[in-house]
């Protein structure tokens, strides 16, 4: 069940140029891993889908690459309203798991990998310093430009990726079934403002409500 | 006073309980034909507002009336359903086809080519079409907007639906091109505020219709500038996008406000910005200079 609560930042901590938002957790659900929550920085108009990062007791962390005045807002604020948890999260029934993420796409596998109890995962990164959220995934192969993330996934395994889209769409290719988390701007995140529709396969998917994650066909 | 959300601000079918908090439920704007809408990005937040570039996504009249309406009708709220089209004569069919519910014709998309009619034209095919209440939902970048007023009175109307968002850019810091796909969307929130009062404000100094106000609504007092401004009704928009139980909310702080200053009810407090309006044309009536 989601609900929306004016909660206290407890923590913001830099992981390399990505901050780790800690949050108290209030009366929120933390819901299932791949599923998101609306935080909304005061002053500002409108909030941010965030995936979950991790759930420790009594919190909610974040992974947030503070880009623009919004992000910026965020990881700066002493409360935050949150709403959530929102959409649909990744199907954590499998037999041979990998996670797939890059870049700042990585932010809710910490949270998946101890659902699934750290399977082996591969990260892709723009640089080493990026690279240092690498710490945050247990069992983690990193690769880092020129070198691709895909260049890492071996065959034979059921694949949970986030990351950006070129990524997801060379992770569709390459593992077709794989449990893809996708990202847009959205407004709202529960359905109403169909600012985060994307036309996958001919059809109109609106990713706060039919996704973020959805199955590669 | 009814409460209603704002056309394409929330669906009652994936947050029926903010729904349920609202007089009515205002649909997303059904067109004749499915419309997958306008390609990403949709949304951008601006400094005190924002764009967005939907362009009336929806999946036509035919599986609107099929299947949306009939789930909405389990909700048990009235429906107004947001009308829109590409022609006086899609208005006019999507009109002829519904049933006990209150029509608003969005006659004011900023995200979409206009049908070549004026809206008044739209408004009186609309009319010999159905007998259901007609809302005209008019754009406040019209000059005179008390003029369409008038017009889409004469021709028919019920009331009006004012205002609906004004087309804007915003353009990315480091690349200094548009945010939105389409480059241009509809700007709504908080600075849509003062152009939607002014709006509410023109039109009730010409007709007696009712008004349904929004525009930048996010509290109690922002819906009672409305009400005074002339407004019989009040819809909110974007505030629905960060907060779902802002209805309950509003309801409440508008309550509080109304209490506060001696007014029984909402009705009671309705044109009251006119006052001092009217003390100004009676005193510059009696001014020799006139």
């Amino acid at each position: 069940m989601s609900k929306r609560e004016l909660l206290g930042v407890e923590a913001a901590e830099p992981v390399g140029p990505y901050t780790l938002l800690r949050v108290e957790r209030g009366g929120l659900d933390p819901g299932v891993p791949g599923q998101f929550f609306m935080l909304e920085a005061p002053g500002r108009l409108l909030p941010r889908p965030m995936s979950l990062c991790l759930a420790p007791p009594g919190e909610l962390a974040f992974l947030i690459d503070p880009i623009g005045p919004g992000t910026q807002a965020i990881c700066t604020a002493e409360k935050l309203h949150v709403y959530g948890p929102l959409g649909n999260g990744f199907r954590l029934d499998v037999a041979q798991p990998l996670l797939v993420g890059g870049g700042i796409g990585i932010a809710p596998l910490p949270y998946l990998s101890a659902a699934l109890g750290r399977p082996p995962a591969v990260l892709g990164f723009r640089t080493g310093r990026h690279a240092e959220a690498a710490g945050l995934v247990p069992n983690a192969e990193v690769a880092i430009e020129p070198t691709l993330v895909t260049e890492l996934i071996e065959p034979g395994f059921d694949v949970f990726a986030c990351g950006p889209e070129p990524m997801l769409d060379a992770v569709a290719e390459l593992c077709p079934g794989a449990q893809l988390a996708w990202e847009a701007p959205m407004a709202c995140g529960y359905g109403a403002c169909y600012g985060c529709a994307v036309e996958i396969d001919g059809a109109w998917k609106r990713l706060c409500v039919e996704g973020p994650v959805l199955v590669a066909a | 006073m009814l409460l209603l959300n704002a056309s394409g601000c929330l669906d009652a079918l994936t947050a029926p309980d903010t729904a349920r908090q609202l007089d009515g439920f205002v649909t997303k704007t059904v067109t004749p034909l499915p419309r997958g809408g306008n390609p990403p990005v949709r949304i951008a937040e601006t400094e005190v507002g924002m764009l967005n570039s939907i362009g009336l996504a929806n999946p036509g009249r035919d599986r609107f009336l099929a299947e949306t309406l009939p789930r909405l009708r389990e909700l048990g709220l009235p429906l107004w359903v947001s009308v829109g089209g590409f022609s006086a004569q899609d208005y006019a069919e999507t009109c002829a086809l519904l049933e006990d519910v209150t029509v608003e014709l969005n006659l004011s998309c900023p995200n979409v080519d206009e049908a070549p009619e004026p809206a008044a034209e739209i408004v009186a095919a609309c009319r010999e079409a159905t007998e259901l209440p007609l809302y005209a939902k008019l754009s406040p970048a019209a000059w005179d907007i008390a003029e369409v007023a008038r017009a889409v009175e004469a021709a028919g109307a019920d009331g009006l639906s004012l205002v609906n968002t004004i087309r804007g850019l915003a353009l990315d810091a480091r690349t200094l091109q548009p945010v939105l796909g389409c480059a241009v969307g509809g700007y709504s929130g908080p600075a849509l505020r003062p152009i939607a009062l002014a709006a509410v404000f023109a039109c009730r100094q010409v007709t007696d219709l009712p008004i349904v106000g929004m525009g930048g609504v996010s509290t109690g007092r922002d819906a009672l500038d409305l009400v005074a401004a002339g407004a019989t009704a009040v819809a909110l928009g974007t505030v629905c996008f960060s907060d779902p139980d802002a209805p309950a909310r509003v309801r409440a702080e508008l309550a509080a406000e109304l209490r506060d200053r001696g007014y029984a009810s909402a009705d009671d407090a309705c044109g009251a910005g006119h006052a001092s309006q009217v003390e100004l044309e009676s005193s510059t009536a009696k001014s020799p200079a006139k």
